[in-house]
């Protein structure tokens, strides 16, 4: 995945076939279809609004923030955060809210404030395109193919995901739940291109929130409240041998042994708060297209703000219920299906507390937003793929002179082709699971570096295309060294890490995961700077004007209300996730 | 101008609450003793998915005549 986030959703079904079976009754399927049809019809109305190309892969840049915001979150929002983050909960406890209020707020914060002016206003339609006009044709030819490769493997894992866990969990046919949802994600795109899929995220959002919230509150009152789980997770800490460590976010972060992690303070702060986070939430086209569609500069910078607001507070909806999950199976009365090696499989969280607290009605609503989280995985991927690829790789390489009409046809076949390699990838992925891991490797290494790049682009006007490139190549090779030369405690070499020879050791992977980060990027930024200053300037100032801060005019907000400049709400959302820290302490 | 994104989604909430609503009024009461801890959360959630979706489309309403 082409994400941060810690766990693995290609195993989230493995190993329950037997042991947790969820009963579906005709008023579940009845609420399923009406989703079904609701989100086909959407796609559908949608049709008669695309005229341009602009319209299909940009939203003719015409929606107002709070959509895109919602687009923005809800694109994300897919089932690596649902299954992933309740699983982590379950794992690490508060603790696992570091990826909200020290991974993404910060950073959606940063993207909002300072980087949105030089996506929207340079005019660049993708992040790719951005990379060329500030630096020069490899470097967005190197970003737009790992993204375009990325983007169809990440959707062939959430189809792949979705299939096992359908199959485990109800005895579904896999076949047919791969063909369905893919063919329902075709459909909605095909006819209202990212229109549609920004407001089918707007509507998966509010239903998985609609959806999940009745769960935690009868979870949370089955437990005896806040208190009644607190006391749950302070046995289960202690018999973990780190006690207290389920129920705080900070106060166990000075050493690696005392949480379940296995990471400290300033690991987790540089790797996951700054490099990781920074990287995904500001470079990552994905999200990054959503703003991009807003009707004005205002809205595109508001988008990612807006949508720190409720990021903040998902870990209410993904983290509780693991956390729940594992202090009601200390309380007795609820137990998570076993793994194939016995221990609890933690990707069941969610369909285990649905099968316990909701009856059919509620079941088929809970079901419909886990399925919601899965297909805007997919829509948000597939949309990033075909806009790239159309105008990255295809306008740029094969067809410079393409009308605008054949450029929307290229959109749509590229997205049918798109979802086919998607679903050859979630079959690979069923067949090799290895090799999933190994790409998913691959990936976190080129990955890792990028925010360098863009940080230097952005705020270093001397940084210059042979500079970028080759820092971009310095920096994934500094992060394959890294892996090659280090290992998590109790693990063999090989896809772990250590294949050059283990030296050093970390207690954890995801320790490891954001060390490689930290040397990866400086790696990439140590790079790019020294290249940079010993190659020309590629780029006149007159080039560079509107895509680097110190060419570019301030953006002065005195026409908008205080409560709606971007500075403002960001030091609002920025306080604000300071308290939740303090708090949660 | 598009269309706007209330309208679909208050439609689909409305009838997701109306759906819930009318089986928590005809579903056996034993369901909700085994599952949600003796409380009727399809009539409850039915109730609050009905008024969402009744919200949405007020609003939309609403703008559509601001404009």
């Amino acid at each position: 995945m082409h994400s941060y986030l810690p766990v693995s959703i290609a195993a989230a079904g493995a190993g329950t076939v037997h042991d947790l079976v969820l009963k579906l009754a005709g008023v579940d399927y009845l609420i399923l279809g009406l989703y079904f049809a609701f989100v086909i019809g959407i796609g559908w109305v949608l049709r008669k609004y695309l005229k341009t190309s602009t319209d299909f892969f940009e939203s003719g840049r015409s929606l107002p923030a709070w959509v895109c915001a919602l687009g923005f979150i809800g694109a994300n929002l897919g089932a690596q955060e649902v299954i992933g983050m309740a699983a982590s909960g379950a794992k690490y406890g508060i603790a696992t809210s570091h990826f909200y209020w020290v991974g993404a707020i910060p950073a959606m914060v940063f993207v909002g404030v300072f980087m949105m002016p030089f996506y929207y206003g340079s005019k660049a339609r993708s992040v790719p395109e951005y990379l060329k006009l500030r630096f020069d044709e490899k470097t967005r030819a190197f970003n737009a193919l790992s993204f375009a490769v990325m983007t169809v493997f990440s959707s062939g894992i959430s189809m792949h995901a979705l299939a096992l866990l359908l199959q485990s969990i109800l005895g579904f046919d896999y076949n047919l739940c791969i063909a369905v949802s893919s063919i329902i994600v075709l459909i909605y795109i095909v006819t209202g291109g990212l229109t549609s899929a920004i407001y089918n995220e707007v509507l998966q959002f509010f239903l998985i929130v609609l959806g999940l919230l009745p769960l935690v509150l009868l979870g949370l009152q089955d437990i005896g409240g806040w208190n009644g789980l607190m006391t749950q997770l302070q046995g289960y800490s202690a018999s973990k041998g780190m006690p207290g460590a389920w129920s705080h976010s900070w106060a166990y972060m000075g050493s690696t042994k005392a949480n379940p992690m296995g990471i400290e303070w300033f690991g987790l702060a540089m790797g996951l708060g700054f490099v990781l986070s920074f990287g995904y939430w500001c470079t990552d086209f994905l999200v990054i297209q959503r703003a991009m569609a807003a009707k004005d500069m205002g809205a595109a910078r508001r988008t990612p703000l807006l949508a720190a607001v409720p990021k903040m507070l998902f870990p209410i909806l993904v983290i509780l219920p693991g956390m729940l999950a594992v202090g009601l199976c200390q309380k007795g009365g609820f137990q998570l299906p076993p793994s194939a090696d016995g221990t609890p499989n933690y990707n069941m969280v969610v369909p285990a507390m649905l099968a316990q607290y909701f009856p059919n009605g509620m079941l088929g609503i809970g079901l419909t937003a886990l399925m919601a989280s899965f297909m805007s995985g997919m829509a948000g991927n597939v949309t990033a793929f075909n806009t790239v690829f159309t105008y990255d790789i295809y306008q740029s390489y094969l067809r410079k002179d393409a009308t605008d009409a054949h450029l929307m046809t290229v959109g749509r076949v590229t997205t049918v082709v798109g979802l086919l390699i998607s679903v050859a990838c979630a079959y690979a992925a069923r067949q090799y699971n290895n090799i999933m891991d190994m790409l998913q490797l691959v990936f976190g290494f080129v990955n890792a570096p990028l925010f360098a790049i863009f940080l230097l682009g952005m705020f270093w006007r001397r940084a210059t295309g042979h500079g970028a490139f080759f820092g971009l190549l310095i920096g994934t090779a500094s992060a394959m060294a890294f892996h090659g030369l280090t290992l998590p405690v109790g693990e063999a070499a090989g896809i772990k890490g250590g294949w050059l020879g283990a030296h050093w050791f970390f207690a954890s992977s995801m320790a490891q995961n954001f060390w490689m980060a930290i040397f990866a990027f400086g790696g990439c930024f140590a790079g790019t700077m020294a290249i940079s200053l010993a190659t020309a300037p590629n780029k006149t100032d007159e080039q560079l004007r509107g895509l680097v801060y110190s060419l570019t005019e301030k953006i002065r907000d005195h026409g908008t209300p205080w409560y709606a400049r971007p500075a403002v709400i960001g030091i609002v959302v920025l306080a604000a996730a300071i308290v939740l820290n303090i708090i949660f302490w | 101008m598009h269309l706007d994104v209330r309208i679909p989604m208050g439609l689909l909430f409305l009838l997701l609450g109306l759906i819930l609503v009318g089986y928590g009024l005809v579903s056996d009461p034993a369901i909700y003793v085994r599952h949600s801890l003796g409380q009727n959360v399809n009539l409850t959630w039915g109730g609050i998915f009905t008024a969402f979706g009744a919200g949405l489309l007020l609003f939309a309403r609403r703008g559509r005549k601001a404009e």
